[in-house]
């Protein structure tokens, strides 16, 4: 049962109109980088379209063994994106969720056909800013020591690694210090903080320490979940280290 | 909810008391770093690892798909080739199997290479307990032994201790320790010394298989230190041990796997030794053992096959590789899951071989990163079936041994009401105005929040939800 990840949709021609998947966390807890992912596309050009009926894709079900509940929720989100038009996501573990494990949740329902779909539209945020819209962006911001780090799901199940990256070089005045162990798992893993609190608390550890040895100022990461876990131990360990969504980040950059 | 007889194990106390432990968590970052860098050096021309990757899965994909024919076919090659063939259900079987041979034999010692069934098995204690002792010859296994503990990594069994830890061991139990002191070839030199007496006088020498070919009827067994060699040369009889799995059709199936087996584990091109086994001494030949005989066990992986889901379970080829680049593994070592296999092979083979009523916590011990997944060389995905069987945990079925043993009225009303709440665009909203507008005032001693809280701050719901942001920027809602 191999379920690679299916390959990035590919688009005829440049979109003029996308739909946007806020998800729950950035809801709750990080709408302005939700707004600034939007606002990001817009001064491409395009139109964005938030349904306003949307709420989670059902991984944190998905994940804990709930299946039918999980596929409860993503049914209730099929509808909202009725256009043949992509659908771009500000997380790389949410659009890996509607990408990679939707055609399985969905496998042998009904409405299937419907979910593969619409899971085939599914765009992580940088990974279309720069694969379709091959965005250039002017810094307007101070110089800056940053760090990024890469969350396990939009590396492992979108296979986005460099595109953040490449936008976070366009921008002159950023400097990129790369994480010593840029690829390991901060200890987020959804239900696994707070299941596992004493191990999730030792990997957030040594990614904070990783994260200081860059002397940057910022941690820069395209995944609020493990934002939240590294933000929540840089304030208790009161850090003057701090993260941020990459899309605020951007949208700082190029207004000054 | 099923029967409960079994006792869940405590991976959570475990490991937090592993983390505690500044020394093994210092040794296993140290080492799991190391081994990580030395595995990418190996497959840095990323065309060729996912050509050999692509050829070894399909090798172990091949024989899983004719599994109950090659298994007949190994075994008349085996029994033409002069190797006597044991199957065995359960760990109990291959025990008694075990003891009979050397009974028949005569041997009250057994010198043993490396095998991970036999631990499996808890052989040792067995055979202890029968007044038979057994000496660990591989060097890692060898120091857990003298230890009195378990390997706590399939490759390297002793990868939680550092020289030092070593040393200080050896001075405890061997008495011509003394002039060794850190010194790690001078500690190795006294460990062949010992070993190599015990090497002449078992009557009895054991190993595992890292494949077995089906069309040759030959066993074949890779190592570095050259005790797998003489545990199966010296001694008069020698006792293979294998998983049903570890078939493979064709001889030109051997090279994709053993290429592959050790630089993924350890980052090595070849191993040292590469033995292949096709019969016990023949008239006029000077060496080799009398009689070979294979134990091949199943204990539960019959069940794991009927599962055309779980049955990916049985591709692998225990490299190891898993454990090396799992961030959880790293953080608490082996020993913490107290079971023959840990790390993320551990977490889904365990929990299917002896139940979910005892390891129904092994699946969750996992963030889902895919580390494992992204370097398996036999591209088991462990994770998907990390998930599946979080859902066997809580669900009763006849799949999985004790599935539903965490079925909890509880959690499953939680997850009704997350799903009510997520699945209605009015009750999401009210929910989500309500938390936006009132969740701040959670005190922290919540329980989830309070495991939380712990090393973090509280999460802080933002005043308006992205729905309210884009409702009022006049974003457009189709």
């Amino acid at each position: 049962m191999d379920r690679p990840t299916p390959p990035p949709s590919t688009l005829a021609t440049k979109p003029t109109k996308v739909y946007f998947f806020g998800t729950c966390l950035v809801d709750l807890f990080f709408p302005d980088a939700g707004m600034a992912g939007m606002e990001l596309l817009q001064a491409q050009g395009l139109e964005v379209v938030f349904p306003q009926g949307q709420s989670c894709c059902g991984q944190p079900a998905y994940n804990s063994g709930y299946r039918d509940d999980a596929l409860k929720v993503a049914r209730a989100q099929l509808d909202l994106f009725p256009g043949d038009l992509p659908i771009v996501v500000p997380s790389g573990s949410c659009a890996g969720m509607m990408k990679k494990h939707w055609p399985h949740l969905f496998h042998g329902e009904a409405d299937e056909a419907k979910a593969v779909q619409v899971s085939s539209r599914v765009w992580e945020l940088t990974q279309f800013l720069v694969q379709v819209l091959n965005v250039q962006l002017t810094d307007k911001g101070e110089p800056v020591r940053i760090t990024w780090h890469a969350s396990c799901h939009a590396q492992r199940e979108m296979g986005v690694v460099e595109e953040p990256k490449a936008l976070l070089r366009q921008l002159a005045n950023v400097e990129l210090v790369e994480l010593k162990r840029e690829k390991e798992c901060c200890g987020f893993g959804g239900t696994f903080a707070v299941r596992h609190p004493e191990i999730s608390a030792a990997m957030v550890g040594d990614k904070l320490a990783d994260i200081e040895q860059t002397g940057a100022k910022r941690v820069v990461s395209g995944d609020c979940g493990c934002l939240m876990n590294i933000n929540g131990a840089l304030e208790a360990g009161r850090k003057p280290v701090q993260g941020q969504h990459i899309a605020q980040f951007l949208k700082e950059r190029i207004h000054g | 909810m099923a029967d409960h007889a079994a006792q869940a194990v405590n991976f959570a106390a475990a490991s937090k008391a592993a983390l505690q432990d500044s020394e093994l968590r210092g040794n296993f970052r140290r080492a799991m770093d190391g081994l990580m860098t030395k595995r990418a050096v190996q497959f840095a021309d990323g065309q060729e690892w996912h050509r050999m990757r692509a050829l070894a899965a399909s090798v172990r994909l091949r024989a899983l798909s004719k599994l109950p024919e090659l298994l007949e076919q190994l075994e008349t090659n085996l029994t033409r080739n002069g190797i006597q063939v044991h199957w065995a259900a359960t760990t109990a079987e291959a025990n008694a199997i075990t003891l009979e041979i050397m009974r028949k034999a005569n041997a009250t010692l057994a010198v043993k290479g490396k095998s991970m069934v036999t631990e499996e098995m808890h052989l040792n204690a067995f055979l202890e307990d029968h007044d038979i002792e057994v000496l660990e010859s591989d060097l890692g296994e060898y120091i857990v032994q003298l230890d009195g503990t378990m390997p706590s990594h399939i490759i390297m069994p002793a990868i939680h201790l550092n020289t030092k830890q070593i040393a200080h061991l050896f001075k405890q139990k061997i008495k011509d320790a003394a002039s060794t002191g850190e010194d790690a070839a001078a500690l190795t030199d006294l460990a062949r010394r010992i070993l190599r007496q015990k090497f002449m006088k078992a009557g009895v020498g054991m190993s595992g298989v890292n494949a077995a070919v089906a069309e040759t009827g030959t066993l074949c067994l890779i190592e570095n230190e050259g005790n797998g060699r003489m545990c199966t040369t010296v001694p008069p009889v020698h006792i293979a041990f294998m998983g049903l799995e570890k078939v493979v059709e064709r001889l030109e199936d051997v090279p994709p796997i053993i290429s592959l087996l050790p630089r993924s584990a350890t980052g090595q091109p070849i191993t040292t030794y590469v033995n292949m086994i096709s019969s016990p001494r023949k008239e006029g030949e000077k060496d080799g053992p009398r009689e070979i005989h294979v134990v091949i066990l199943d204990n539960g992986r019959s069940s794991v096959y009927a599962d055309p889901e779980l049955r990916d379970t049985l591709r692998c080829i225990r490299c190891g590789a898993c454990m090396n680049h799992c961030p959880v593994y790293t953080k608490v070592g082996g020993h913490a899951y107290q079971a023959p296999y840990p790390g993320p092979i551990g977490k889904i083979l365990v929990p299917q071989m002896e139940g979910l009523a005892k390891r129904g916590e092994m699946p969750h011990a996992c963030t889902m990163c895919n580390a494992c997944v992204e370097i398996c060389p036999v591209k088991i995905p462990i994770v998907e079936i990390m998930g599946r069987l979080r859902v066997e945990a809580v669900r009763p079925s006849a799949t999985v041994k004790d599935a539903g043993a965490q079925a909890s009225r509880t959690e499953a009303l939680v997850w009704k009401g997350w799903a009510a709440m997520n699945s209605s665009p009015l009750a999401y909203r009210l929910a989500t105005t309500a938390l936006s507008a009132v969740g701040n005032a959670a005190p922290a001693s919540l329980p989830l929040l309070k495991d939380w809280t712990s090393v973090r701050s509280k999460p802080r719901f933002a005043a308006k939800t992205l729905h309210d942001l884009a409702r009022k920027k006049g974003i457009p809602d189709v």
